[in-house]
């Protein structure tokens, strides 16, 4: 069957495909709309389709070059995790999937954590890689949520979580389940600190991902048309045995049930994400009236913890607004690819 | 329809036994003698095979419909139980019940999925799949744990959340998700037991406690033996292949240190000897629960945190 599927069928296509009477590396056809789409202009246009406006997929790469001032990001290092603790094996090893995925992207796991500025703020990024088998979460995945929500109380942050996932990574059994209390105590943490915690939703976002962290933001964006949701659509078929709505478990349908608060087309993120920043850290007064020592861009106050003192913690937050153009200018000097924290001063 | 294949030699020995005492009874014949040989090989029998279940087996004898279920540990060790209904938003969910109760004296809040124990009940049950509006429950009653300062236990006993049109609009995801934040926030000791089916999301969703146990033979997965068959496998009929290779049993979990400790059940599993099963479970529970009792909120919250952090980075 594997290999009917898997070796057969692609050869068939390709057959088929060359009848084509355009190129491949030149055009593409719209899956929504059919409209044939000249690659170099739909890769200037973000992956969008400039027919009908459907979101294609992008690399993790272009989706973190989108979003961060000047396109510049430092890479966060993560800790090595136990590499197939249960010795999974279905028609092949666990441990060769990994492996070829771990060849392929280049990465220890389908998780990249990254650091920069989005409008001037400071923001560390868990954005998942969906080539990295489907975005599945296992304990790699989990701990780069955890590092990121560390990284990002270490150097006063902003947190954005971008997941895009088919959910848990079932190779690693219930180690892959405890991700979902893991990264909800890594939220937690952000949250404690005063730190904003933006959740932008891709397709797809599903099972204990959707289940877990993506679902407890401050702010929850999604792309246009993307599938959100907790049970897949064919178990639910299976079911209650009934034709699905229309729209069923996309972007737009969850903002009319109430649980995402806006869809945003790709063009328009990092303004929204920069100006939804700028309004909760940016807010053109003093609550307290004790924050104003801190305006010459001085250390931050260590942010609260156990998240009984929510002055501190307020005005931690308000700290990165202060500190962002300062931290812009230490940025530029600084080689790329560092781990090392942006702005050591802020470091616990 | 409650008979485990893998029980058959056994259960026809008992039948013959029980043959053999009906005829004793009405006759003068001697057969005591006989009664009591094919007693002993019944036992042994018994001891054997539950003593080397495979995975899979586990799994027939996790969904045991003759388990005790949510109600009959609440009978069982619970005194004054009194149910609280509703999420306050939406609507009242029977697949996850709850209340407040006096557990060995002292008060707590009690909450755990019911699969029911009859076909109607079953129904009403919806055979232990909660909604979104069961899980946002389980979050009124852990708020009014940290409230009051009352001890939490939680039963786990779920194929899963309940995979519904409904259930996906009102949130299902966020219900859940939210739910092992309001766990993670509890100011009050939590306590669970996976007294069944531990399956997935729905299941973690009240199991993000300060001690975590399992009945022997109880399972506890990221996904059921057979979906996860029908995904990597492509056929559902390698469900005994998958439940070894996503490692579900209790032993597994204690091995993988995703759990705190295993609860043995009578021979025979929980379903031959309910009180026995429900006596070993208030057992472990009692000594759990003084051994976290007094408690400080923050270092509670605070080691509950590194607890659930320690995993995987401890293999």
């Amino acid at each position: 069957m594997n290999w009917l599927n898997n070796f057969i069928r692609p050869k068939i296509r390709s057959l088929v495909t060359q009848q084509k009477d355009v190129p491949d590396n030149l055009w593409q056809k719209c899956a929504t709309c059919e409209g044939m789409l000249f690659n170099r202009d739909l890769s200037e246009n973000l992956n969008v389709c400039y027919h009908c406006g459907h979101h294609m997929k992008i690399t993790v790469d272009e989706r973190l070059r989108l979003l961060f001032d000047d396109a510049k990001w430092d890479e966060v290092r993560l800790a090595k995790v136990a590499q197939d603790p249960l010795k999974f094996k279905d028609s092949k090893k666990y441990a060769d999937r990994l492996k070829a995925a771990q060849t392929k992207s280049r990465r220890d796991d389908g998780i990249i954590v990254a650091k920069g500025t989005i409008t001037g703020i400071p923001v560390v990024i868990a954005a998942f890689d969906f080539d990295f088998m489907g975005g599945s979460m296992g304990a790699g995945v989990g701990e780069g949520v955890v590092r990121a929500a560390e990284e990002a109380v270490k150097t006063n942050s902003a947190l954005l979580a971008i997941p895009a996932s088919g959910g848990a990574r079932m190779q690693e059994g219930a180690l892959s389940l405890m991700q979902m209390p893991r990264t909800i105590i890594a939220v937690e943490m952000v949250k404690e600190a005063g730190l904003p915690y933006f959740v932008l939703l891709t397709d797809p976002t599903t099972g204990g991902v959707s289940a877990s962290f993506a679902m407890v933001g401050d702010i929850h964006l999604a792309e246009p048309g993307c599938m959100i949701g907790f049970a897949g659509k064919r178990v639910i078929q299976e079911t209650i045995r009934e034709e699905l709505p229309p729209r069923f478990q996309t972007a737009e349908y969850l903002v009319d049930h109430g649980m995402v608060d806006m869809v945003v087309p790709r063009k328009e993120l990092r303004a929204t994400l920069g100006r939804m920043l700028g309004l909760i850290l940016r807010p053109g007064f003093d609550a307290h009236g004790t924050g104003r020592s801190n305006k010459g861009g001085s250390a931050p106050k260590s942010p609260a913890k156990g998240g009984s003192d929510v002055r501190t913690a307020a005005n931690a937050a308000r700290n990165i607004a202060q500190l962002a153009p300062k931290l812009a200018t230490v940025k530029k000097k600084k080689p790329a690819n560092t781990s090392t924290p942006v702005r050591k001063a802020a470091a616990k | 329809m409650s008979k485990l294949d893998f029980e058959k030699p056994i259960l026809e020995l008992e039948a013959k036994i029980a043959e053999l005492r009906n005829v004793g009874s009405d006759s003068s014949l001697n057969i005591s003698d006989e009664i009591r040989r094919m007693q002993a090989k019944a036992d042994r029998l018994l001891q054997q095979t539950y003593g080397k279940l495979t995975p899979v087996q586990k799994v027939q004898v996790a969904r045991h419909q003759d388990r005790p279920h949510f109600l009959d540990y609440v009978r069982g060790m619970i005194e004054d139980f009194t149910p609280l209904a509703g999420d306050r938003r939406f609507a009242e969910d029977k697949a996850l019940l709850g209340g407040l109760g006096r557990f060995k004296g002292r008060s707590v809040v009690i909450m755990g999925q019911e699969k029911g124990s009859d076909t109607e009940s079953r129904i009403r049950h919806n055979f232990g799949m909660a909604r979104p509006e069961g899980y946002r429950k389980a979050q009124r009653l852990l708020e009014m744990a940290s409230q009051y300062q009352l001890p939490v236990i939680t039963l786990v006993d779920t194929a899963g959340a309940y995979p519904g049109v409904g259930a996906e609009e009102r949130g299902q995801a966020e219900a859940i998700a939210k739910s092992i934040e309001a766990c993670l926030r509890t100011k009050a000791p939590i306590l669970s037991v996976v007294i069944g089916e531990g399956g997935s999301g729905g299941a973690i969703a009240i199991a993000t406690a300060d001690r975590v146990f399992m009945l022997e033979h109880s399972i506890y997965s990221v996904i059921s033996p057979e979906g996860c068959a029908s995904i990597l496998w492509r056929s559902a009929d390698h469900a005994d292949d998958a439940a070894t290779a996503l490692k579900l049993t209790a032993e597994d979990m204690l091995g993988l240190k995703l759990i705190d400790g295993i609860i043995q059940e009578p021979i025979g599993g929980a379903h031959r000897a309910k009180e026995q099963t429900i006596e070993n479970v208030a057992k472990q529970l009692d000594s759990s629960l003084n051994s976290l009792i007094p408690w400080n909120d923050n270092d509670l919250k605070q080691s509950r945190r590194d607890k659930f952090l320690a995993m995987g980075r401890n293999l």
